[in-house]
């Protein structure tokens, strides 16, 4: 007599079920974790965030103020360094797709775009550090742009080329009987055809360097004013908070808080949208 | 995937119709082309600039630098073995604790959620990754570290019997900062990017192969443990990896709670540091050129391990999780 007939033996059963719970309860502590940071942003900061945040510049310990120069300084940052990502990413994306497919460079630089992807901010930091900060001088808040847009390209790169790769070659072929020249085939048609997919692919590159705080540390350094010059040291949030939130003065701990909240909020509703944008084209 | 790369790349093979259009066709290409090498140059000089960056270093302390764990900036004497014994240990611990969840979260996902509740908990999950470190740092050193210090900390150094290894490894101050509760951010860090790559890998396994094991009277678990995870083995292999790679780079939230102390981490509830939470704290201020230089020795460290782990990883994953 096997098992084979009827129901499984005990211990068969047993295990079964010990292996069910620990799925349950491992995705139970994910969700739970997840929760437990929101709660805590939303309890912590929504006492700090009033309009004098949107409206002030850091203040002195003891004084009012708001978080109005770390944000205009982290919204230039980031707007720059997008500009930067998008340009050098969809081009090379472009490239492994379209020109370069299997050839050996194109492996090269795919697989070493992938590590890019995931190394470490931080020595992006030093990197941009060693080769702007310290021949020029100065912390600017232009070096902490390069640093993040160094972060977003990879990000951009693996996007465009996985969404370009999925266009039909028929759409290309198509194109070019027309008799559209390489260039415009993949502007006006592939590039066209695939724009949600790499909005959401720059959407995804936002949300990852906007909370980024490592490359920011000593290559933008910090700013008490309000300042639009991206040649000075510039203010912006992630390094705000670091030095509130490890201050001893509870005004600065609460804006801290405040200013999590703020970039948590942001990080997460681009994320969301770029998440509902990716959904889209596979319904249709 | 074979089914895209297998065609011949149609558009640069068709001839262009016009000299303009040759020449703008051309140039097009070489711009995309100097896209590409870009990235290969940045990477590149990330690798040069801190191999000369940390050179006074190298040639100040010889092969010390990698073997002393003395760290002392007043007698500008510095060693990696501290920070790297910390970096190490610490994303071990985080792996320990980050790998059964996610294998679990991945499963349940793939195999046991409700349709109904798919999309919300896949939502949260990938939430959780996208949670910026700073956030993670701040919530673990005032939210965590307090409750773990009142619920774990004190509980087990209480019951610990005095003289035994146990008891050798949960010594320290009880204020929740520390090489554990570093650890255990580290591991919900990581989690989702290890559930995110499992679940990619597991959907990749065709329907009959596990349909076949069902049909055959396995339970959930015979199926899992006999015919997916076998199937997925090397992927599930290099997921691990970029997740460990994650952890040994992540900067930001292990400064906030790993105590920042210099030398080897002496146990679980001890200060201690990683590379990157020490070139955090210590970089800014860093005046001695020697001070300034080892630090980017200490970079060129973390590099050279997170590039080798992040390399395994994604030569095992291959392209086809498409992550």
């Amino acid at each position: 007599m096997t098992a084979v007939a009827g129901a499984p033996r005990l211990s068969r059963r047993i295990g079964e079920g010990v292996f069910l719970t620990f799925c349950w309860v491992a995705t139970a502590i994910a969700v739970l974790a997840l929760a437990a940071i929101l709660w805590s942003l939303l309890s912590q900061g929504i006492g700090g965030l009033d309009l004098n945040i949107f409206t002030k510049s850091t203040p002195a310990p003891g004084s009012e103020g708001g978080l109005l120069n770390a944000i205009m300084g982290s919204l230039m940052m980031c707007v720059v360094a997008m500009i930067g990502a998008v340009f050098i990413g969809v081009l090379a994306g472009t490239w492994l797709s379209e020109f370069a497919r299997d050839s050996h460079y194109g492996k090269v630089i795919r697989f070493l775009n992938d590590v890019l992807l995931s190394a470490p901010s931080i020595l992006v930091g030093l990197f941009i550090y060693e080769i702007l900060v310290a021949p020029l001088k100065g912390f600017s808040g232009f070096a902490g742009a390069v640093a993040l847009a160094l972060i977003a390209a990879p990000v951009i790169t693996r996007t465009t080329e996985d969404v370009l790769r999925l266009q039909p070659i028929a759409l290309r072929e198509a194109s070019v009987a027309l008799g559209a020249p390489v260039w415009r085939t993949i502007l006006a048609v592939i590039w066209k055809s695939a724009q949600g997919g790499m909005l959401t692919g720059a959407l995804l590159a936002f949300a990852r360097i906007s909370g980024e705080t490592a490359p920011l540390l000593f290559t933008a350094l910090n700013n008490q004013f309000l300042s639009l010059d991206m040649t000075k040291p510039t203010a912006n949030l992630p390094v705000v908070i670091f030095n509130f939130a490890l201050s001893a003065y509870d005004d600065w701990r609460r804006l801290a808080w405040a200013g999590a909240l703020l970039i948590a909020a942001t990080v997460l509703t681009v994320t969301v949208i770029a998440r509902i944008l990716a959904r889209e084209p596979r319904r249709s | 995937m074979t089914a895209t790369t297998d065609i011949p790349p149609a558009v640069a093979a068709a001839p262009p119709r016009s000299a303009f259009g040759a020449a703008f066709d051309r140039g097009f290409e070489i711009l995309c082309f100097a896209s590409a090498t870009f990235l290969l140059t940045a990477l590149g000089g990330i690798v040069v600039s801190l191999a000369i960056g940390g050179w006074p270093a190298f040639q100040a302390f010889g092969f010390a630098f990698f073997t002393s764990a003395e760290w002392d900036p007043v007698q500008e004497i510095y060693g990696s073995a501290g920070a790297v014994a910390g970096t190490l240990i610490s994303a071990s611990l985080a792996l320990l604790f980050a790998l059964p969840l996610s294998f679990g979260i991945a499963i349940f996902l793939v195999e046991l959620c409700p349709p109904v509740l798919r999309r919300p908990i896949g939502t949260a999950v990938e939430l959780l990754a996208g949670i910026p470190s700073i956030v993670y740092g701040m919530w673990g050193l005032f939210v965590f570290a307090p409750w773990f210090a009142k619920h774990v900390q004190m509980p087990i150094m209480m019951s610990a019997k005095p003289g035994t290894l146990w008891e050798k490894i949960t010594t320290g101050v009880p204020n929740g900062a520390g090489i554990l509760s570093a650890s255990i951010i580290l591991a919900i860090m990581i989690l989702p990017f290890i559930a995110a790559t499992m679940r990619e890998l597991l959907l990749t396994i065709p329907a009959q192969v596990r349909e076949s094991a069902y049909g055959l009277g396995s339970t959930t678990f015979e199926v899992i443990r006999k015919v997916s995870l076998p199937y997925i083995r090397t992927g599930a292999i290099g997921a691990v990896m970029l997740g460990l790679g994650r952890a040994l780079g992540e900067t930001m939230a292990v400064t906030f709670i790993i105590g920042n102390a210099h030398g080897f981490p002496t146990s679980l509830f001890a200060s201690g540091s990683t590379i990157a939470s020490t070139i955090a704290n210590e970089f800014a201020e860093a005046t001695g050129v020697l001070h300034t230089s080892s630090l980017i020795a200490l970079g060129l460290v973390l590099f050279i391990i997170t590039f080798a782990v992040l390399a395994i990883a994604r030569l095992l994953i291959g392209r086809q999780a498409n992550l």
